[in-house]
């Protein structure tokens, strides 16, 4: 079957990949473009380790098809850095121990910075509402909500 | 978060701070390499078939139209594995028998799960390979099933293994059943204490079976070569338990293969066993091309292990002055398709916090066709905990005493006798009651359909073999090499342990999880044993680089190495030698290696034991939704004996990931299946774990008695938090609504039933 071509940008820089009409974005990232940052935890949507934001908007990038990409703006969880300067999340996010195994953490970092560009200052219920979308197995949450009310307070007063 | 500390020690520098991890940058900026993250060039997918029915033998497998696929390039079925000696190895609490296991792999004679492993394709792509599954014609003849304990007990039930005869009855019956295996404990004269108890509380409780539902489905990259070398990734709790099996299973020599350990996605308990590695061996081996094989979730669902569900009965006597005089108790679990359910642990746990003089423990193993069990977190002790810790407040109630003080009035201490034969050995039940009595929360009014509950937890904690490594850098830094997989943060409690050690900064200390063949055998990460266990090797050896270090300053000074202390990372001149030269820094040595005798490595290799308990005391306060059912968690406070917390934070966390993890056990969880014996909810939209939105914040109080056998105090922390709130909820709904819930999960529809029952009543 012909692949489909597209050209797409990808955490600020120009990409093209071929894809299969039947590859999701989230195949596309770490199979093709190898950029493993994303994480599959179940491929149905239900988990949000895979979140990613296309457009500005928050997905699950295994509920969207790679082709479907052309001319979209994709942010992972790798464009979340400046260089060697970690987003303020991300830097919360260890000083808070909001992480153990890490492997829900991409997508809940890249959902956290998407609620705060809508809201810099949310309540513990609406951060607890936002994340209610990704799954984190290990911590209790606790210290991910702490963490994202600290990295909050933090970049309203920067 | 609070922190009683009941015996303070010496000033520590290192140990008790809460430094950021070791392996945390590349976590948050999505660089850390998990299971599913490894390639290699030429690599292919493998691929697994698995069993649409939940019992059936199996006729015959045709694989020739999948091998006959473009891009196939290797198939396989049980029969590329070679069959095992039918025999139960190891410790009794954690035998495995490695006929099941390779059964457990790959089915031959039969199927006995839906989701059961059959045969695996490897394909140059992942599509192909899905292309080729369906391309395999099993012939199957399907069988009766059974999925509950009870009814697989019955005698009319269908066989999983018709030559199974139950083990641990003397005389042997006659018959076959799906009972793997009958264990007794008992002590003192359990009659006797009825006889004499004022009141009797008697209770049957059900659970459900739940998944670890770690959030990373099994993923694995291996590559042989033909010389027979093999070289695995795996995501496990233990890679070398991984080696040890795989190398059985497959029958490679030891040395032969190396397997990495990568970063894990979680896993409690669920990832130490072996499903998808033997298998992308296999297809390696018989394709020439490295192979990775990734799970669905729904795979994980359907094929790997959740721990039991149980059928359970409590006999508590108890006088009317709040003592207990005897205990009664019969558990029994499914072990899933094959046998060895945590049943044993149950049996020893349940009654663990408490000094009974007569008590009775009786459990049974028993098959049924559902994925087999594998540890989940504290394994086997929450289950009985749950019905335990309802009956022991049913009798707190029944002499109008208060829960708390109840537990309090019976709790083990140093020299109390347990049924299964051990005293317990170290303090801190008592002392980490009394921290949850202090909280201010549990003499809080409640308000209208709220309820209060509160209830124990009691958990071995682990210790056994570990190894590790430390290298000097000439820059006065060091890499502390184990085997211990990092789950929940040890890389960070490790590199503390060894800078306190060392007198250095822990900015100095690199901690890596060394491949298993760069670094001595380390049992899996799991039962609370690395912090302890792996914590005094990295301790050993760092104590080896302290004496090696003392020895350089001796020779630089040119004087008896006696006269040398280590003191806060330097050397010093001692005794009659004081003051005579200037003090020597680690890194002062550190570089002078070269002139003083070369590279300075010092490795430390143990099986420890001595490890102090873990116990956890929680309670929680809940509010009922009388339309709906529904119940809320309004606060939920949680003590736990740490001895003494290396990493607080980390600490707090592996409490709050317990106690969420309950939460879910006991008001959702749960595996639904249809009448054919097919699992109706394999997603985490239908097996639902809690959400941030569900819970509040979890409230912790650290206690810290610590363990004289380790030199900074510790007790491993990751699993006593589960055991009690399963419990504590269930005492808590009681407490609101006046109805006792006696099955898991208490999910709206039974606590509206018991709601009815009430206004019905």
């Amino acid at each position: 079957m012909a692949k489909v071509h597209v050209t797409a940008t990808l955490n600020g820089n120009a990409v093209e990949f071929l894809c299969e009409t039947r590859q999701t974005l989230l195949q596309i990232l770490r199979d093709e473009l190898h950029l493993t940052g994303t994480k599959e935890g179940c491929g149905t949507g239900d988990c949000g380790a895979c979140s990613v934001t296309v457009d500005g908007r928050l997905m699950c990038s295994c509920l969207i098809l790679g082709a479907e990409m052309q001319g979209k703006s994709i942010q992972t969880i790798e464009g979340m850095a400046d260089g060697e300067k970690l987003h303020p999340l991300q830097r919360k996010f260890l000083e808070h121990a909001a992480l153990q195994c890490g492997v829900c953490t991409p997508g809940v970092l890249v959902a956290a910075k998407s609620l705060l560009e809508r809201n810099p200052d949310p309540t513990e219920e609406e951060v607890r509402y936002w994340l209610a979308g990704n799954l984190c197995r290990c911590t209790g949450y606790n210290k991910i909500i702490e963490a994202v009310l600290d990295a909050a307070s933090e970049m309203r007063r920067a | 978060m609070a922190s009683v500390i009941v015996h303070p020690e010496k000033e520590l520098k290192v140990v008790g701070t809460s430094p950021l991890r070791p392996d945390g940058v590349p976590k948050v900026t999505g660089l850390a390499q998990y299971g599913a993250d490894f390639s290699l060039p030429g690599m292919l997918w493998g691929k697994i078939l698995r069993s649409p029915h939940a019992h059936a033998r199996i006729r015959s497998v045709d694989t020739s139209k999948a091998q006959a696929l473009p891009g196939v390039k290797a198939v396989m079925t049980s029969k590329d594995l070679p069959d095992q000696k039918f025999e139960y190895v190891g410790p009794e609490r954690v035998a495995v028998n490695f006929w099941h296991m390779t059964r457990n792999i790959m089915a031959r004679e039969k199927v006995l799960y839906e989701g059961h492993a059959v045969a695996a394709v490897a394909a140059t792509t992942p599509a192909i390979a899905e292309e080729a599954l369906k391309l395999i014609e099993v012939d199957y003849e399907v069988l009766p099933h059974v999925i509950d304990v009870d009814e697989a007990m019955k005698t009319e039930a269908p066989l999983l293994f018709e030559d199974m005869i139950t083990r641990g009855i003397d005389p042997p019956p006659k018959e076959p059943s799906n009972i793997s295996k009958r264990i007794e404990y008992k002590m003192g004269d359990i009659a006797a204490g009825f006889a004499a108890a004022d009141e009797i509380v008697e209770l049957s409780f059900k659970t459900k079976p739940v998944h670890q539902g770690y959030i990373e489905p099994h993923a694995t990259l291996a590559r042989t070569d033909a010389d027979g070398q093999v070289e695995l990734w795996v995501s496990s709790q233990g890679h070398f338990v991984v080696r040890t099996m795989v190398c059985r299973l497959l029958g490679i020599k030891t040395a032969d293969l190396r397997v990495h350990a990568a970063e894990i996605g979680g896993a409690f308990g669920g990832k130490t066993v072996v499903y998808v590695e033997p298998v992308a061996v296999t297809l390696s081996r018989k394709s020439g091309h490295p192979v990775k094989i990734m799970m669905s979730r729904e795979e994980v669902f359907r094929g790997t292990g959740p721990t039991s569900g149980a059928s359970m009965t409590i006999k508590i006597g108890v006088m009317k002055d709040g003592d207990i005089v005897a205990a009664d108790a019969l558990m029994k679990y499914q072990a899933g398709a094959f046998p060895t359910s945590p049943v044993m642990n149950g049996l020893m746990c349940g009654f663990a916090p408490y000094d009974i003089p007569n008590v009775r423990t009786i459990g049974y193993d028993v098959v049924c066709n559902r994925p087999k069990t594998v540890a989940y977190r504290a394994p086997g002790s929450p289950i009985s905990a749950y019905a335990v810790e309802s009956t022991m407040d049913a009798a707190a109630k029944k002499i109008g005493m208060d829960p708390l003080q109840f537990r309090l009035k019976n709790i083990a201490k140093p020299g109390t006798q347990l049924v299964y034969g051990a005293k317990i050995a170290h303090e801190g039940f008592a002392e980490t009651l009394q921290a949850l009595q202090r909280h201010p929360g549990y003499t809080k009014p409640l308000g209208k359909n709220q309820g209060r509950g509160m209830a124990v937890g009691y958990w071995f904690n682990g210790g056994g073999e570990s190894s590790a490594t430390v290298h000097v850098n000439e820059d006065g830094t060091a890499v502390v090499a184990t085997g211990s997989p990092d789950i929940g943060g040890s890389r960070a409690s490790t590199a503390q342990m060894a800078a306190e050690t060392l007198g250095i900064e822990y900015e100095r200390v690199r901690p890596i999880i060394a491949d298993t063949n760069s670094v001595g055998y380390t049992q899996a990460t799991g039962g609370s044993r690395v912090t302890y266990a792996t914590g005094r090797a990295v301790i050993g050896a760092c104590n080896k680089v302290i004496a090696e270090m003392c020895a350089r300053a001796a020779k630089i000074w040119k004087i008896d190495v006696e006269d040398v202390i280590w003191e806060d990372g330097f050397a010093r001149p001692a005794g009659k030698r004081a003051g005579e030269f200037p003090p020597l820094s680690f890194k002062d040595i550190a570089s002078k290696r070269t002139a003083t005798g070369g590279p300075i490595v010092a490795a430390s290799a143990i099986n420890a034991d001595g490890q102090g308990p873990g116990f956890a005391a929680q309670f929680c306060d809940v509010e009922v939704d009388p339309e709906t059912g529904q119940v809320k968690i309004l606060r939920y406070v949680a003590a736990q004996d740490a001895g003494r917390a290396v990493h607080p934070k980390y600490v707090e966390g592996q409490i709050q990931g317990g106690v969420v993890q309950g939460i879910g056990w006991a008001l959702n969880e749960e595996y639904i299946y249809d009448r054919n014996g097919k699992l109706e909810n394999p997603g985490f939209l239908d097996y639902r774990i809690p959400v941030a939105s569900d819970l509040p914040m979890i409230e912790t109080i650290i206690v810290e008695v610590p363990n004289p056998n380790h030199p900074y105090g510790v007790k491993g922390v990751a699993e006593a938090n589960i055991v009690p709130p399963m419990a504590a909820i269930a005492n808590a709904i009681e407490n609101a609504i006046g109805q006792r819930l006696t099955e898991l999960p208490m999910s709206p529809p039974k606590v509206l039933a018991a709601l009815d029952a009430e206004h019905r009543g």
